[in-house]
């Protein structure tokens, strides 16, 4: 299925749940935050919640700033 | 010196260092740590797929320094909050620095979601430390409405120009019954120094430090700065004269008679 992932368009297998997408996309194991349509999702469901197509998600890392 | 509270919080540093535009994060690792600081500022970004740049939370994270993830790039309360829960999520703390400016050119704070984003975040569990205008009235307010700290700006961000808002800044350390930390355009040990001597609480400095020449001594000048400007605020400065007219510091007996 297609996903949105930080606006860019990635594949992704059905039934696909987020710990999942997060270990395809090689994802820090700390400093991440996801949200699937504009809702954050915490680090402790990702094993359980399942994506649908066309999800859309927010995926940001820790960066430098003041 | 008096330990520094914030939102129950002990901390023996009054300097808190942003992280960016270091050239690199093992220098900003060793400002960082020459500083003696003990909270640093982080900040978020989209993750881009192919991304292989080095992880800069392993140059920050250290047993003595909190993380304090700011909310850069939002434009609204809605977004603050939004940004808030991320920055929980990714960090693991509640603490945040607010920070809401819509306009990239002054980067100057939007006090009306500032309050806004404010009262949201308290509500949700966030201590919640705002970036803002140096007006007095409005740090009132966001003290009222549960800020844990005021951070009322010197200048523009970046600008290095030192205290241009002092005699607000001045006003709103007299009424706060908050932590002030002046935060912003703070360019040179000695604007740090004069803030404290004020009565600041702390400050926070980033740009003057990440593009000084040398920014692990320009981080260990702050860090010295701070001290003795919190040192001087305690021991009591000495009234300014208000003419030209001397005050003799040693004995005007005439003793060559």
């Amino acid at each position: 299925m297609k996903l949105k992932v930080n606006s860019k368009e990635t594949e992704a297998k059905d039934g696909c749940t987020i710990a999942e997408l997060a270990s395809q996309l090689a994802l820090p194991e700390r400093g991440v935050a996801i949200a699937v349509n504009n809702k954050m999702i915490p680090r402790t469901e990702w094993n359980e919640r399942i994506l649908q197509p066309n999800d859309s998600l927010v995926v940001i890392k820790a960066a430098c700033g003041g | 010196m008096k330990k520094l509270i914030i939102a129950g919080q002990e901390f023996d540093s009054r300097l808190f260092l942003g992280t960016g535009k270091f050239h690199s994060n093992t220098t900003m690792e060793e400002a960082i740590l020459a500083s003696g600081c003990e909270m640093v500022t982080v900040a978020m970004k989209r993750i881009e797929l192919d991304d292989k740049e080095d992880d800069m939370l392993k140059h920050i994270i250290h047993p003595h320094i909190r993380l304090l993830p700011n909310t850069s790039g939002v434009r609204t309360a809605e977004e603050a909050v939004f940004a808030a829960q991320m920055a929980r999520e990714a960090f693991g703390t509640n603490w945040l620095k607010l920070e809401i400016h819509p306009d990239p050119r002054y980067l100057l704070p939007d006090s009306t979601e500032t309050l806004k984003a404010t009262e949201e975040l308290v509500k949700l569990g966030f201590v919640v430390l705002p970036y803002c205008q140096a007006d007095p009235t409005l740090c009132k307010r966001l003290e009222e409405a549960g800020a844990a700290t005021v951070m009322p700006l010197a200048a523009p961000i970046g600008t290095n120009k030192g205290l241009q808002t002092r005699d607000f800044l001045r006003i709103i350390i007299e009424q706060s019954s908050v932590p002030v930390v002046v935060d912003a355009g703070i360019g040179a040990p000695s604007h740090a120094a004069e803030a404290m001597e004020m009565g600041a609480d702390a400050c926070l400095v980033n740009t003057a430090i990440a593009v000084a020449r040398n920014p692990v001594e320009m981080a260990t000048a702050f860090k010295e700065a701070v001290i003795a400007g919190r040192r001087a605020y305690e021991a009591g400065l000495g009234i300014v004269g208000q003419n030209l007219i001397a005050s003799a510091s040693s004995p005007l007996t005439s003793f060559l008679d």
